[in-house]
């Protein structure tokens, strides 16, 4: 099967042509849920064209680091998209240990974000970003106790190595741990694309916001740039879900690609379905949701170790 | 595939972080019925024989623990009046941390305890978390109601860990057991019921303030 050595890179530039349409599915099926029209699917693509061709405006303020982090955090997020095996067979990037790596580049992209609406000296950016490195804070922990609970099911350290075949098989005698990691997964990717139990990315009232507040000085490409790599995000935790949940091994690359490309909108619709059934919760009480997120991956890794 | 007795023990242990994590009581009570009904069904997946002992011994457990007693608590909140736990003396997030801790270390004592042949390797470690888990709720919080349903979660483990052991203990016993909670939980029933109209508050804190 060494026929298609593009299959990664082009499986990869699939999913970042379909990241934009996902926060569209996800609020268009929240809408329908409850009983309103909502905005067309494609509606981030408009919304990206409509910035990428508007003048960028620099408060006098800032620094280097205020135009650095728009162009980081795209840069990182599409990295870490590099190192998944995305067609289910390989990475366009692997080595050992890859999946710290993971993590580490979207912590390093929003390590950028946060610096950079700190850099504006605006109180409400300094609110959001302290609002968003605790909520990171609580979620990193999460997510490596999911990462640890895959090594130690499959044995592997490296995404390419553990999301495919090895995965599928550890599902039989480890299947109950390897739930509880992918249920706590996806309280971390709600987390990390700022939905709604922990953020809403709808409200637009200075106050309340998380992630939308952090970005309020940026403007034109700049915003169309962090609101396409949050996007991305979403669309990078949504087939790190799906790998688990529906590990795929030996089929034609074509197949796992239309699996892919499907199982992320369905993730996107899922993420919809829960915005549409909770409200988005007080900020004090997030962080107890992902420490619940750690308690069952916590819990995963316990039954794997006795 | 994990046998079916695994799984309702696996949830059970989810039941138990459910109730530590949230805040409104109507949900404990409704996790508590969900872990009762899950207890009524785990000894008739441990004992595929289908005989009369344990199928009395599922019925009466689903009877007493998923149905009489979270509608007896229900109850009281209704005449009590109380929704949330405000003010625990252990916050919710940090219980949830130490229950994680208690599941942690009840798995690592089980396997060391001389135990005789089980039917599931997880009876015991499950038994002993949600043991200390009622303990933690137990004490921790301040309302009176979901005291009581720490003591329905503590007990509880001592009914998991009184499966692993149903060859061996006669019916009556459990019975017994069964009739004991029952007779507990309705005399805290009643004397919750008297903290509220006595202080107009289910904080047992308050309850220093009596006196003779």
């Amino acid at each position: 099967m060494r026929e298609l050595p593009l299959s990664p890179l082009l499986t990869l530039l699939l999913l970042l042509g379909l990241a934009p349409a996902l926060p569209g599915i996800a609020n268009r099926t929240k809408s329908a849920l409850t009983g309103r029209r909502g905005a067309p699917v494609l509606q981030l693509y408009w919304d990206l064209a409509k910035l990428w061709r508007k003048g960028v405006v620099y408060s006098r303020t800032t620094t280097l680091l205020f135009r650095l982090a728009p162009m980081v955090l795209l840069a990182t997020a599409v990295l870490a998209g590099s190192l998944l095996p995305l067609d289910g067979r390989a990475a366009l990037l692997s080595f050992p240990g890859d999946l710290v790596a993971f993590a580490g580049l979207l912590a390093l992209g929003r390590f950028l974000l946060v610096l950079a609406a700190m850099d504006t000296g605006s109180s409400f950016e300094g609110m959001g970003a302290s609002r968003e490195a605790t909520i990171a804070a609580f979620a990193e922990p999460a997510l490596f106790l999911c990462f640890t609970v895959l090594v130690l099911a499959t044995g592997r350290l490296q995404l390419s190595a553990m999301l495919g075949a090895p995965l599928l098989a550890a599902w039989g005698p480890a299947g109950p741990s390897l739930a509880l990691g992918a249920a706590s997964l996806f309280v971390v990717s709600l987390a990390e694309a700022c939905r709604v139990p922990v953020d809403d990315p709808l409200t637009h009232l200075e106050l309340t916001m998380v992630h939308e507040v952090m970005v309020l000085d940026h403007s034109g490409p700049d915003l169309a740039l962090i609101l396409y790599a949050g996007a991305v995000k979403l669309a990078l935790f949504a087939s790190l879900l799906l790998a688990i949940v529906l590990p795929r091994s030996a089929q034609s690359p074509l197949l796992a690609v239309g699996e892919l490309l499907l199982g992320v909108l369905a993730v996107a619709a899922l993420i919809g379905a829960v915005e549409a059934v909770m409200a988005r919760w007080r900020l004090n009480r997030v962080p107890q949701l992902l420490v619940a997120a750690s308690a069952l991956s916590g819990f995963a890794l316990i039954l794997l170790l006795s | 595939m994990q046998p079916a007795h695994d799984l309702l023990l696996l949830l059970v242990v989810l039941t138990n972080f459910w109730v530590l994590g949230t805040t409104r009581l109507s949900a404990t009570i409704r996790a508590t019925a969900l872990q009762g009904a899950l207890l009524a069904l785990l000894p008739v997946a441990l004992y595929p024989g289908l005989s009369l002992h344990i199928l009395g011994l599922a019925a009466g457990t689903f009877a007493v623990k998923a149905v009489l007693l979270p509608l007896l608590l229900s109850r009281a909140i209704r005449e009590a009046a109380v929704r949330r736990e405000i003010e625990p003396v252990i916050g919710f997030a940090p219980s949830l941390l130490l229950g994680a801790a208690a599941v942690a270390l009840a798995f690592s004592i089980a396997p060391r305890l001389p135990l005789p042949e089980l039917r599931s390797q997880l009876l015991v470690p499950v038994s002993l978390s949600t043991v200390v888990i009622g303990l933690l709720i137990l004490t921790t919080r301040s309302k009176a109601l979901i005291q009581v349903v720490g003591y329905l979660i503590l007990e509880n483990g001592i009914f998991v860990f009184g499966l692993s052991q149903v060859e061996r203990v006669p019916f009556l016993v459990e019975v017994g057991v069964l009739l004991d909670i029952f007779v507990g939980v309705f005399i805290m029933g009643i004397v919750v019921f008297h903290i509220n109209r006595e202080f107009d508050s289910l904080d047992s804190a308050r309850l220093t303030e009596l006196r003779d």
